[in-house]
């Protein structure tokens, strides 16, 4: 259980901006600016942010599916960031994603048990008649009727659609699986039955998940621990049944924006002034310092550095031991 | 103070298949300076009857039956049998609209000030410096950094939060009675959709306005709302205040819907998010009786087949349910 699965070390991955007639490159977007993270074997790590703070890229780095400007992806003792394309394939075999648009990840010209069965063919896992039992199999594991098999995206509803990226997801036996808003884009009485069989796959299937959310409440509910990120870097970390102790102030302002389904509570609010600053150009010192209530001269200037303020939970500001 | 009454309003829209009755025999009641909050999953018809009080419904879509009396004691008038010129003296100057998606509402070819100055110059008749000012003076209103700058720049140029500013400065503009917010902050993240929704409760209580907000988010309802409407495929399931519906909801939906988010505490390790089983039915042919029937763990027999007065069990309020009960 105690076994590290996934690490990564100080990655970094920048985009271009390309502009004028020759489409030179006139500056650059820093998604993801030096992050360094562990999961577990068996372990749900929840990272959550708001759009643009890093979040997808960071998932899509650590599958490969992008390749990051510097840094290291230690997936079960293999640096994937150095290994040739076949083993890359071989690994990416353990390593699956579930995308947030059920509408938009499905081909709509392909038929569910294609969809599901396609990492099989690509993979030359068995032959025609075992690839249909498998999918069948797979079909009744994330609980859709067998006459899924050959309908069109269309003629499932939103939820159902997200059952047939998960079967697809878990089809090679994955040992990791990276799901990047799985529940975004499904309505509420919808989002609990997703989240509830990506829980039971989890223990049937022994899986290890990135779950990817701006949804703080999901994230907190589904995860073993929780991974703060602004503006491509982790804010703090910590055990998910601990989130109301958390003492970064951006994860506290993160925490105080959530309307609460109770009337009753009237909570002080941590309004945040402003935007999040632009990615292209991010701010000095901490990226947090121009929203942050508790801003000094020293977080213009010097970034903080992440570290353990409490056991098991770190954090990166500098003021943090006087929040919690 | 009744400032719109909503009576019987049922929209249709015609499709291959059928008539699709998206707006369901809606009746409600709106005071002066209320908050009056809609809330229901996507597909139960909540924009469509925001967009049906505007008159905004296009084909294949019309107004089969109803009255939307916009006024109060004898002065009211029926919305829906006025002409189209003056509907427009209304529209935009007495009820206004804010929409969800920011981007797709704006013009991306005009500037923001040219937009939020069409409807001052269009209804109170102002040009040039004057106009001007007004403008800057709602960007200011609503949180807009440097409005003089921000006046000048496109939609592009701003951020999703600042767009929403700009989309309730234009919706303001001419101090309506009442707002009508359409889902307002579902695109926002949540610490931009926080500041939008403090702006708008102090927007309101400034301005005295009425507002009817359409939303999926009951965190957003137990903020904002005095009185909450619970929709289900095209009908009001539960009608309450907002002590009502969060403390003691008796329709199977609403309770539903309450327990499916997961609450901001710690639940215990492997514990189950209770769910709706099944989907919204389709709204072409709606069967008679409860339209929930099939997803509903209290269902009955007699359930189905037969009409859902308001309040069959006599709660006292609009509870659509045979078995209404707190449990």
């Amino acid at each position: 259980m105690e076994r590290t699965l996934v690490e990564i070390k100080n990655l970094k991955k920048s985009f271009p901006i390309r502009g004028g007639f020759f489409g030179r490159e006139i500056g650059r977007v820093h998604a993801v600016r030096g992050i360094s993270l562990c999961i577990k074997r068996g372990e749900v790590l929840g990272l959550v942010g708001e759009s643009g703070c890093g979040k997808s890229t960071l998932g899509m780095l650590m599958l490969r599916l992008i390749d990051s400007d510097s840094g290291k992806i230690i997936f079960d003792g293999t640096d994937i960031t150095a290994v040739s394309q076949p083993k890359l394939r071989r690994l990416r075999q353990r390593m699956q994603i579930v995308f947030q648009d059920p509408y938009a990840s499905l081909n709509p010209r392909m038929k569910a048990g294609e969809i599901i069965a396609e990492p099989l063919v690509i993979h030359k896992m068995g032959d025609r008649a075992e690839r249909r039992k498998r999918v069948l199999d797979l079909i009744s594991k994330v609980g859709l009727p067998e006459s899924a098999y050959s309908k069109y995206p269309h003629e499932f509803s939103g939820g159902q659609r997200q059952r047939i990226g998960i079967a697809r997801a878990i089809a090679m036996n994955p040992d990791f699986v990276i799901a990047d808003e799985p529940v975004s884009a499904l309505d509420v009485s919808i989002r609990g039955e997703i989240l509830n069989l990506l829980s039971d796959l989890r223990s049937s299937l022994s899986l290890t998940y990135l779950f990817i959310s701006h949804d703080l409440k999901v994230v907190e509910h589904v995860s073993d621990r929780v991974a703060v990120m602004y503006l491509g870097r982790i804010m703090e970390l910590f055990p998910a049944e601990s989130i109301s102790q958390a003492s970064h102030p951006y994860t506290r302002a993160l925490i105080s924006a959530v309307p609460v389904p109770d009337p009753a509570i009237k909570r002080e609010r941590i309004l945040l002034e402003g935007d999040v600053p632009s990615p292209i150009n991010p701010p000095t010192g901490c990226p947090f310092h121009p929203r942050c209530p508790h801003s000094r001269d020293i977080c213009k200037t010097e970034e903080p550095a992440l570290r353990e303020y409490l056991p098991g939970r770190t954090g990166a500001c500098h003021f943090i031991d006087e929040f919690k | 103070m009744t400032i719109i009454s909503v009576r019987n309003l049922t929209t249709q829209f015609s499709t291959d298949e059928g008539e699709v009755r998206a707006v369901n025999d809606l009746s409600f009641d709106l005071s002066r300076g209320e908050t009056l909050c809609i809330v229901g999953e996507s597909g139960c018809g909540k924009s469509v009857m925001a967009m049906s009080i505007m008159r905004l419904i296009g084909r294949p879509g019309r107004i089969v039956s109803g009255e939307v009396l916009f006024g109060s004691g004898g002065s009211s008038v029926d919305l829906l049998k006025l002409d189209e010129s003056d509907m427009r003296k209304i529209r935009g100057k007495k009820i206004a609209m804010i929409f969800q998606e920011p981007m797709t509402s704006l013009n991306p070819v005009y500037t923001i000030g040219n937009q939020i100055g069409e409807a001052l110059s269009l209804h109170e008749n102002i040009r040039g410096a004057t106009l001007r000012r007004r403008v800057i003076q709602m960007l200011d209103m609503v949180g807009m950094p440097a409005p003089e700058r921000r006046a000048d720049e496109y939609p592009h140029q701003l951020s999703g939060g600042m767009r929403q500013r700009a989309m309730i400065a234009m919706a303001l503009s001419c101090t309506p009675d009442i707002l009508i917010a359409d889902e307002p902050t579902t695109a926002l993240d949540v610490t931009i959709q926080a500041q939008i929704l403090d702006l708008m409760r102090k927007l309101q209580s400034e301005l005295g306005m009425s507002m009817i907000l359409v939303t999926h988010d009951l965190g957003i309802v137990a903020e904002m709302a005095d009185r909450v409407h619970v929709m289900y495929a095209g009908r009001f399931v539960e009608k309450g205040n907002t002590e009502e519906i969060f403390g003691s909801a008796m329709h199977p939906y609403t309770q539903g819907l309450l327990r499916s988010i997961p609450p901001l505490k710690k639940a215990p390790p492997d514990s189950r998010l209770p769910t709706i089983p099944g989907m919204i039915p389709s709204l072409i042919d709606m069967p008679a009786g409860c339209a929930f029937a099939d997803r509903c763990e209290k269902v009955h027999n007699d359930c189905r087949g037969r009409d859902v007065p308001d309040d069959p069990c006599g709660v006292g309020r609009l509870v659509r349910c045979f078995y209404a009960s707190q449990k």
